[in-house]
């Protein structure tokens, strides 16, 4: 059995990291809510954006316009959301995942890496890396969506790459978040969303079709990407919370456990000095 | 029923829905000229321009809507704008600032870029200053 003095010292470091489990998950509650109510205010334009542009795209029919087509070149460029922190469960491993154990061949891809972590994991991997804006995770504003896409765009434009996809965390709810690979550009109309109430209209555009989505994808990639930071922030919260629940309680047990180990360990030192002295006594007399 | 005078507006913002509500006329600016929407127009997509947004409804409002664009349907209006503003939340003295130094670069701007940033910042700064005034 470990000593009396072991097991408290044990028992006192694992009351400390408990201390710091306990601290990180309220804190990260406080910003869970936070980012959830952005999350839940930006919806509203990434799906109406979305309807807006595939509607376009199913009346428009084939146009051909360079962000509708691939440039002929076979490289892909990633766009990847993670955290600059860890301790928030496989939250960002998973995001790295889908794009190690995805289709892509390694020498294919580059990144622009959004958040510390992908792009640490990524550059231990060797992958090619096109650009890194990792401090704009911390507090994700339109414009730096803005920036963003613009820099995408104008990879795409000199050729560089054929593809764009976009790797972030969707904030399902509080307890779910999926990793997600959404592809950006070339621009494909997406599944069927049903016939919805008023599609049979025939829509006007001004100006003509092919400048309206050269004005308008732009902002439809500059909004996914926004809409993706958002989420993806919430999704960190809401990752690192259940992290962090998880690891208390589990620091919990453990003091329970040791407590009950020290508590033996106590008696069996008390039981054992009282024989001694009884034992010597008998021997004096 | 609805009444026939009036439409439904919605103007939304990545941050934010900005207005939304019942109004009879809401005029702006766009690539090919100003319009004005009253109910029953035509369906049509239009780009937004920097200018004023007017919204005429139970009451007269006014404020500033710089980029997006905007989906017109017969009872519906849905301005995507990616940055909109209450003439209360624009800052007179920084539009300008801006005013004037697009006006110093466009004077001096060489390269085609160069001038169509400045037209567009120009534009911009214009349409908050009108707002307020």
């Amino acid at each position: 059995m470990a000593s009396m003095r072991d097991i408290k010292r044990r028992k006192g470091s694992i009351q400390s990291t408990q201390q710091i489990t306990k601290a990180m998950k309220l804190v990260s509650t406080v910003k869970l809510q936070r980012a959830k109510q952005r999350a839940e205010q930006s919806q509203s334009y990434f799906t109406g954006m979305y309807q807006t542009v595939q509607k376009m795209l199913a009346k428009t029919g084939n146009i051909d316009h360079p962000y509708l087509r691939s440039t002929g070149s076979d490289k892909k460029l990633v766009i990847m959301i993670t955290s600059n922190r860890g301790l928030a469960g496989g939250y960002n491993s998973n995001v790295v995942k889908l794009i190690t154990q995805g289709d892509f061949e390694k020498d294919k891809v580059m990144v622009t890496a959004i958040g510390k972590k992908g792009k640490d994991a990524m550059v231990r991997m060797k992958y090619e890396l096109a650009g890194d804006y990792s401090d704009m995770i911390e507090e994700p504003t339109y414009q730096n969506a803005m920036d963003i896409a613009k820099e995408a765009l104008d990879i795409y434009a000199r050729q560089e790459v054929g593809e764009i996809y976009l790797a972030y965390t969707h904030f399902k709810n509080t307890v779910v978040h999926e990793p997600v690979l959404m592809k950006l550009l070339p621009v494909e109309p997406g599944i069927d969303t049903g016939v919805q109430e008023g599609d049979n209209i025939p829509m006007n555009f001004e100006p003509r079709e092919e400048e309206a989505l050269a004005l308008l994808i732009p902002k439809y990639i500059t909004s996914l990407i926004y809409g993706g930071m958002v989420e993806a922030v919430a999704s960190e919260n809401g990752a690192r919370m259940q992290a962090m629940d998880s690891a208390t309680s589990n620091a919990e047990e453990m003091i329970s456990d040791l407590t009950l180990l020290y508590n033996r360990a106590r008696q069996g030192s008390i039981t054992q000095e009282l024989t001694e002295i009884i034992a010597g006594a008998q021997a004096i007399s | 029923m609805a009444d026939e005078r009036f439409f439904e507006l919605e103007i939304i913002t990545p941050d934010r829905v900005f207005y939304k509500g019942q109004v009879t006329m809401v005029e702006f600016n766009t690539t090919e000229g100003e319009i004005g929407i009253y109910p029953g127009h035509i369906p049509l997509t239009v780009i937004v321009k920097p200018g004023v947004l007017t919204i005429t409804g139970e009451e007269k409002k006014e404020a500033a809507l710089h980029t997006g664009f905007a989906t017109i349907l017969q009872d519906k209006v849905t301005i995507m704008a990616e940055t909109v503003e209450w003439p209360e939340e624009i800052d007179l003295r920084r539009a300008e600032a801006a005013k004037e130094r697009a006006e110093t670069r466009l004077r001096e701007g060489k390269t085609d870029t160069d001038i169509a940033r400045a037209e567009t910042a120009l534009l911009r700064a214009m349409a908050r200053i009108k707002t307020i005034k």
